[in-house]
Parts: C-alpha cells; structure tokens; sequence
C-alpha cells in the first residue's frame, strides 16, 4: 500500500496542525460520523495535539454499534439450526444480543465462519448444497453494494441455499436526524471518504443548504484527518457552509453510479432502527419485492419478540455525541472489552471501545 | 452459556487467556515457581541451574510461507527456553493426529522439525503419538517440551525491568501473523510477506556475549508486541513509552493489517525477542545484534520509565500519545 506512510509523516502532520492553530479562533464542536475515524483519531492521538477550542464529538457512525438486539437475535435464532451455516464479518461475533452472542454460540457448537466479503459466504453455499448459508449484513453503503452483488450472482446461479439477514444502514439521512435533534450544537462534520467513495457528495448537500453547517469528506490517515480538520475551521471562521472533500484520491464527486445502482436494484431504502437511538426513516434498506426469497429472516419465519436493551447502557446518547462514554456508569466498570454490555463496547471501532483502549477512561 | 464456556479468546494469549491461568490453574497448582509466570520454569537440580518448558502448536494452515507447524513447534519451544538466557538442549514431541492425515504431510513436518532442531543445536530425545478419530482434531496438533542450562550470572525475567532501561526488538513485527492470515482460507488476496519463524537462541547468546546484564528477553508470540509489553510492565511494576515512528514494520504487513483492521501490534512473531537492557549498554549489544542473521533490523523502540507503572504509551508519529492495551479477545477482521 503506497502513500501509506506519507499520510502518517510527523513533519507534514505538525505543519497542518501549524496551520490550524494559526486560523482557530471560535471554540468548535465537529463530529466525525464514521466509527473509522474515531479509531483513527485514537490511534493517532489527534485528540491531544489539536488546540483546546477545537472538541471533537464522536457520532454514530459504527455499522456494527448501530445494529440492534433485535437482527442480533434474528442471526442467533438462526445459527442454532443445524441446517444453517451463519455467515459473519468478524466484529459482529461478540455483540451481545438480549440474551447471547454468536461468539457464544459459536462455542455453544453453532456453525458460524467469518468471512471478509459477501462473495466468500456465496463459495460457502457453493461448497455446501446441503446447508443454507445465511450472511448477516452489516454495514454502511460501503458493503451493501456487495451484498447486492452476491444476491444478483445467486439469483443468476440459481443458488437457493444462500439468504441474507439484512442489517445494512445509510448515513446521510441518519446526519438529518441527528441535525433535526436541538440538542446537538455541531459545528462541522467529518465525512467518512469511504461512504463517499461509493455515494459521491452530493447526499450531503443538506448538510451545508438546509442546515447552515459545514462538512468536509475525509480520509483516515492522520495527515487526512488534520487537514480536512483545517479545511472545516476555514470554512468556520470565514463563516462559510460547503460540503468539501478532501479525500480526493479516492472519492469522486459522483461517487461509484455502478455500485449505486446494484444496491438499489436489489435493495429499496426503508426505515430502520438504530440502536440506542430507535427508529430513523429513510436508513434502512430491505430486498425488493423480487428478491425477497434471499431474506432468511422470512425464509425461516423468525419472530424475535423481546429484544429490549440494557436499562443501564448509554449507547444511544453516545451515538449521537450527547453524551462521551466516560459519562456512562457502566463504562469501565461493567462494561468492558471482555465483558460488554452495549455495542459501542464490542466493536472495535465502537466509540467506547476506542475510548477504553487507547487510554480515555477518566476524565 | 457464555459465562461457563471456554471462548476462543481464551486462547488468543490476551486478557482472557490471562484471566483463565490467574482464576484457573493459578489457585490450584499453586507454587513458587510456577507464579513466576515467565515463558519457561527455573528450577535447581542438584545445584544446576535447569529452563523447562512446555508449548503446544495448532496452527491452521500447518504450511504457510516461511515456515510450518514441524519449525514453530521446535522453534517455539526453544526460544520460550532461550527467552530465560538458558541454552536449549533436549526436547520432546508430542504429536495428536487426527485419522486420515496424509502420511506424506507428517514427514514434511518431521523434516522440517529435525532441520529446526539441528539450526537450534537441540536433540529431539522422546516422544509420544496419539491418532483420534476424523472430526477430533484438525489434521495434526503437536506439543513440545523442552530444557535447557541456565549460564552462570544470566539473571533474566519479565520482573526485572528498570526505569531508564531501553526496549529493543530484533526486526519486523507481524510477519509471522500476517503470513498465517494471508494464507487461511476465505482471503483471496495473494501477498508476499513470510513468517518469521526462527530459533533464537543463537541470537540471545550474541547478546548476552555482549552483556550478561540483560535485565528481560520475551518472545512477543500471540497477543504480538503490545501484550507482551504490557506484560513486562505489570510484573516489573514500570511504566513503557513507545516511539511509533522508531518500530519496524515492513510496508506489506502494514498494508495487509490496514485491510483487515489490525494493528501490527498486536500481531504474533515466531522469530521476534523483545529485550529489555540497561541504557549504558543498550547501543553496543543492538549493534551486536545487528551483526546476527536474526537481527540485522534490531531497534531501540522504546524505554522504561517510573512513570504510569502497568501501562505502555506509545508516542505517536504525529506527536500525540495512546495507550497500548493488552489484546482483548481475538483480533478480528472489521467490517470496513
């Protein structure tokens, strides 16, 4: 991987961040949406080098976060048939559901792989007639359009062993709600490039013309990270509102129109719930009415009725930025790496967790 | 179900497998030399001062590049020996396969045991073989044990160091791991890194020939660099501070790791120490270690410190800090 290593260059980082300080003048809140650059601002450091006034929220951008108990108890009700080969990317294996996890599962003698794309769960079905194969999908509009695609290689195969637990999410409309909430005072966004790779800018445009408030579409590399934070503050202190990118290298404008027309030729936009934060309209997706057989909650017929959240977990405020883990009386106390009680615990780009295990555990 | 059931990360060498040997085997086995809990026993026989060790292999591919199951289990065995400054000796092996694996794969392995033992200068000396039926084990697991002398005046542990002493590695982290992942099924990319898999006793002789005051030597093995450091700073009650920028790591392990979502880190070696050195001889016995086929890369990556004992911080290159945590769990692939 090429540029990796000059996107980490300590002397360009500090002469951004030079910069910055130069420029800031307004004490400024700005979110970054997606769990990707929590991590990385973590891993960085970046928290602690930017000048005071500058706080950074984070929001509630993991796919994996997001997902509640109830597609949770869906994938386990599943993975306990024995007819069943449940598919999953690696970080949904210690979510905890209402009352286990696949981990858990996995150990309890469920057949559970991890996979690292959608197409490897289509190989499994291949290689297992016998079995259905049932890949859990979770994630942003950066996997969905893959799911879309295993679900159309299918369906063109004419593999009816292979089903899907749809989980996916969208993000900008999940920004609108987050906007629409009074409570939340942000100043500016922080895009994640990867979303943006494939849906282009032009979702966020409401962002800056409805609501008045600058956003910058960013990569994830800390000089990435720096300099999308120095084009928000100029576009604030000049008291501009622009949707920019500035992960120029691997989003254009339009986005990627062919993976955008995969996903909604298998996938229509519905409303879904997020957890911690309930329902939002207009993030889910769920399989066109044609590909519906490809939908293992209905192929089987699960009904998940109790799927209620710890009383205690403050999931949902952290998610939206109104609240920081350290706020929560569970965090580091009963809720732990090894032992989480919300999701924001579990995944590794769960703001919890990174708070938790790059150090931020008081105040 | 959770609560009562082995898990994987039991065995990911991190906080749960840590948690299993203090609340499990600790309390029952209880005895001096075993709460060490260092990589090998020292105990006196007779007035001689004797390593002993023990380790099992269940790697999944048995065959990946730059290695297999026959060199980590030799080789593992001999640097958990090396790592206590003894010179390896003898060795057993212990082999479970399971019914049906091809007789042509276990000569493969033997072969590359018996090639292991002789670079390591140890004898294989005893043995034992079980065969369970299909489905009770994956293909072949094998167990070594192993002892070794401890030279007079090598006084090596996980307890000894100090502040002001120098953390030195002898190359690359995260090939090991990163070779394994690439190979295992289910990942469709082709990648050129190689395990680094490699008996490190001879290493560890040049050193000590350097300086017999070695204050740690670790194997940083699963749960990679940070675990292990994590490790020697709750037993010498120190605090360590990492430079980022000064750790080496090749470009395609990065490259790998920023795919999957790993941090080299926290990715296993087979053919890594971990020294901890006083800081007056620190350069002469890293220049040393540069002169061996094993250390030609060796770097100080860091220092110990009175500061936050426990804890591992790592400065990062862009001149912030974070916390370097012991592995929670097993790492997994992220989502995006």
């Amino acid at each position: 991987m090429k540029f990796l290593k000059e996107y980490r260059d300590g002397a360009l980082a500090r002469d951004i961040l030079r910069k910055i300080e130069g420029l800031s003048k307004k004490p400024v809140k700005l979110m970054e949406v997606c769990g990707t650059h929590t991590v990385a601002i973590f891993r960085h450091g970046i928290r602690e080098v930017l000048p005071g006034n500058i706080a950074l929220i984070s929001g509630p951008g993991c796919p994996v976060c997001v997902t509640p108990n109830r597609h949770i108890d869906e994938a386990i009700e599943l993975c306990r048939r024995r007819d069943v080969i449940l598919t999953t990317f690696g970080d949904m294996m210690k979510v905890p559901g209402s009352n286990s996890s696949l981990a858990a599962e996995k150990a309890g003698g469920a057949s559970i792989r991890i996979v690292y794309s959608t197409m490897d769960a289509l190989d499994i079905a291949r290689m297992n007639p016998e079995k259905e194969v049932i890949f859990f999908g979770i994630g942003f509009e950066t996997t969905s359009p893959t799911i879309a695609a295993a679900v159309l290689q299918a369906e063109r195969e004419g593999l009816n062993n292979f089903s899907v637990v749809g989980a996916q999410k969208l993000i900008p409309q999940a920004i609108r709600a987050l906007l629409s909430d009074d409570e939340i005072g942000i100043n500016g966004f922080i895009l994640p490039g990867h979303v943006s790779a494939i849906i282009g800018v032009s979702p966020y445009e409401f962002i800056a013309g409805e609501f008045g408030i600058p956003a910058v579409v960013i990569g994830f590399e800390p000089v990435d990270i720096l300099q999308g934070i120095y084009m928000l503050i100029k576009q604030i202190e000049e008291g501009a509102a622009k949707v920019e990118i500035q992960y120029n290298r691997g989003v254009p404008p339009a986005g990627n129109p062919h993976a955008m027309a995969l996903l909604f030729k298998v996938f229509e936009v519905s409303d879904a719930i997020w957890r911690g934060i309930g329902t939002i309209p207009g993030t889910g997706l769920k399989l066109r009415k044609e590909y519906q057989k490809f939908d293992a909650v209905k192929k089987f017929g699960i009904k998940i009725n109790d799927d209620r959240e710890h009383p205690g977990c403050k999931c949902g405020d952290v998610l939206r930025g109104l609240k920081t883990p350290l706020e929560c009386g569970l965090f580091g106390k009963a809720c732990l790496p090894e032992h989480p009680v919300g999701a924001c615990m579990v995944s590794v780009e769960g703001t919890c967790s990174a708070y938790y295990k790059y150090g931020k555990r008081s105040e | 179900m959770a609560d009562n059931s082995i898990l994987l990360a039991h065995g990911s060498g991190g906080r749960l497998s840590h948690e299993l040997v203090k609340s499990i085997f600790l309390p029952v086995f209880d005895n001096q030399v075993l709460n060490q809990l260092d990589d090998r026993a020292e105990v006196e026989v007779s007035g001689v001062k004797l390593a002993f060790t023990t380790d099992s292999f269940v790697v999944n591919p048995l065959f990946f590049a730059g290695g297999d199951i026959g060199k980590l289990a030799v080789c593992g065995t001999v640097n958990d020996l090396a790592m206590g400054g003894a010179e390896p000796l003898y060795i057993s092996a212990g082999f479970i396969i399971e019914e049906g694996f091809s007789l042509d794969s276990l000569k493969s392995v033997v072969a590359s045991m018996k090639k292991a033992a002789d670079e390591a200068g140890v004898k294989i000396v005893c043995g034992d073989t079980k065969v369970v039926e299909k489905g009770s084990a994956d293909q072949i697991f094998i167990n070594t044990s192993g002892i070794g002398l401890v030279p007079e005046g090598v006084k090596v542990s996980g307890s000894l160091a100090r502040p002001g002493d120098k953390v030195v590695i002898n190359g690359f982290i995260g090939d090991h791991g990163m070779a394994v992942m690439a190979e295992r099924q289910g990942l469709s990319f082709k990648s050129t890194i190689a395990s680094d898999c490699a008996p490190l006793n001879g290493l560890v002789k040049t050193m000590l020939g350097e300086s017999k005051n070695i204050h740690v030597f670790r194997d940083p093995t699963r749960g990679g660099v940070a675990t292990t450091l994590n490790e020697i700073a709750a037993q010498s009650g120190v605090g360590i501070v990492l430079r980022e920028e000064a750790i080496p790591v090749r470009d395609e392990v990065l490259a790998v790791c920023e795919i999957l979502g790993f941090d080299p880190l926290y990715v296993a070696n087979e053919g890594k120490l971990l020294a901890v050195i006083p800081a007056e001889t620190a350069e002469r016995v890293v220049a040393a270690m540069k002169n061996h086929p094993y250390g030609t890369d060796s770097a100080i990556i860091g220092e110990v410190v009175a500061d936050h004992p426990g804890r591992v911080v790592l400065s990062t290159g862009i001149g912030g800090h974070r916390i370097v945590d012991m592995l929670v769990g097993e790492q997994l692939p992220r989502i995006c």
